[in-house]
């Protein structure tokens, strides 16, 4: 009902995309302001995600917004057994934003059909999660400078790894060259390869990770290989240390070069790697927040003339 | 009138749908609602067809359907022909053609999907109208419609 929800960034507009990252830039420069003052942003965590709605609550608390809502159904007497419209319908009393996790695909879109405030999706199941996108997206433009014509390399879980195809989809409008490192069964599917095809997005596969493949990387884009994603056990043992990323293949690495994770990781990265130029992913979960500042100013209505303008800064 | 179009009662006014896979019939009552109707209806079944071997056919009296109500057949039953009947001649033949959207007719076979949990009416859009693959509005899965389930 309401346009200004945020369910993916898949439609987003090349123009879209680029005046929500300069917005993130104006909270980036100032992050503390009573922008939101006396606007009540509800966090409906269906699926326990410590790490998102912290995030979210950080950056809407920052702008002086007021927060309620719940951080795991199960300890909520509430939504027992509640369907979802009836909850979404309830809390759209209270709130001027619904800010909402679920395990089950396609629940913000059907959130968005059902009340008039505006719905931002926090991860509905495999399907989407526009602001992890939004915080890629940003983190690549600030740590390259621009978002075009970059070279890409995403390594380990191509298959179900939902931040990699958002990524793919949403850098379709500046001209990127992707470069595939995954084990066979966990390689990037047929359709996000067609997608590339029919949207003119150049891209390279390879099965070995190491120094002269990576060279040519302006961003590594790292993600983590579950044993759960694996019908063969054994399959998951022969590759399981092969999608590391180990201190000595950065020998070769251009001086640009950042490596990101969506984070958590386990051990795709190895720890003496923190320490280098090349590691980006702590800043990558900074940029979370002011990304996250940008999505929940666009929904409430807020431009970024606005938050040019804003008098409210505090510090 | 040729002898195969006589197995059915001949029908004054209203509208014929023929071959309908004998299997689908019971799929196109209940999509258009024919056991509530209140005109008489007809209905010939495991009838000898040349080219299908065997099929039904629909004869509903003195009832004329929206393009939207008949383009819903598509999804069940692509191939059937229709006629609209007036003083015993036959006025118009049409066909049937996938409408761009369709709404609460058939079920998503992504278990995960919202709409397999919530009471709502699911929503696909074509996008291979040829191939009949269609997507869900709210998981974004596409899915075949020949596998798919009807409501
Ligand atoms: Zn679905």
């Amino acid at each position: 009902m309401d346009n200004r929800s945020l369910i993916t960034l898949a439609e987003h507009s090349r123009e879209k995309l680029l005046y929500l990252i300069e917005m993130a830039q104006e909270f980036e420069k100032h992050p503390n302001r009573r922008l939101l003052e006396g606007r009540i942003a509800a966090t409906l965590f269906f699926e326990p995600s410590t790490r998102t709605r912290l995030s979210f609550e950080t950056a809407a608390n920052r702008l002086g917004a007021k927060v309620i809502g719940f951080a795991d159904p199960k300890v909520t007497s509430g939504t027992k057994g509640e369907i979802l419209k009836d909850t979404i319908k309830m809390v759209s009393n209270y709130a001027d934003i619904i800010i909402m996790r679920h395990y089950l695909e396609g629940a913000a879109k059907y959130a968005s059909e059902v009340t008039r405030i505006p719905i931002l999706n926090a991860g509905d199941g495999a399907n989407q999660h526009p602001s992890q996108t939004m915080l890629d997206l940003y983190t690549i433009y600030q740590s390259q400078g621009t978002l075009e014509n970059l070279n890409i390399y995403l390594v380990g879980d191509l298959k179900y790894g939902r931040t990699v195809h958002s990524l793919l989809t949403a850098m379709r409008h500046f001209n990127p060259t992707f470069h595939f490192i995954a084990p066979d069964e966990l390689a990037m599917p047929e359709h996000y390869k067609q997608y590339c095809k029919d949207n003119g997005i150049k891209y390279h596969e390879y099965k070995e990770f190491d120094a002269d493949v990576i060279s040519g990387a302006d961003i590594l884009y790292m993600t983590r290989v579950q044993k759960e994603r694996f019908s063969d056990l054994m399959e998951y043992e022969r590759v399981k240390d092969a999608y590391l990323l180990k201190k000595d293949m950065l020998v070769k690495a251009r001086p640009n070069m950042k490596i990101l994770h969506p984070l958590p990781r386990v051990n795709e990265i190895e720890y003496s790697i923190d320490d280098t130029p090349y590691a980006y992913y702590f800043q990558q979960a900074q940029n979370g927040l002011y990304a996250r500042q940008a999505l929940i100013s666009d929904a409430l209505g807020i431009t970024l003339e606005d938050v040019r303008n804003d008098k409210t800064i505090i510090g | 009138m040729k002898r195969q179009e006589l197995q059915v009662a001949a029908l004054r006014s209203g509208t014929v749908i023929d071959h309908i896979p004998s299997d689908k019939l019971f799929q196109v009552v209940s999509l258009l609602h024919l056991d509530k109707m209140e005109t008489p209806v007809t209905i010939g079944y495991n009838l000898k067809s040349g080219k299908m071997g065997s099929k039904a056919i629909v004869k509903v009296s003195d009832k004329f359907f929206t393009d939207e109500e008949l383009n819903q057949l598509a999804v069940i039953t692509p191939n059937v022909t229709l006629c609209i009947i007036r003083d015993y001649e036959v006025v118009e033949k049409k066909e049937v053609t996938l409408p761009e959207t369709l709404i609460g007719l058939v079920k998503c076979s992504n278990p995960m999907c919202i709409c397999n949990h919530e009471p709502m009416a699911t929503r696909f859009h074509v996008v291979d109208s040829e191939k009949r693959v269609v997507k869900c509005s709210y998981c974004n899965h596409e899915m075949a419609l020949e596998k798919m389930q009807i409501i």
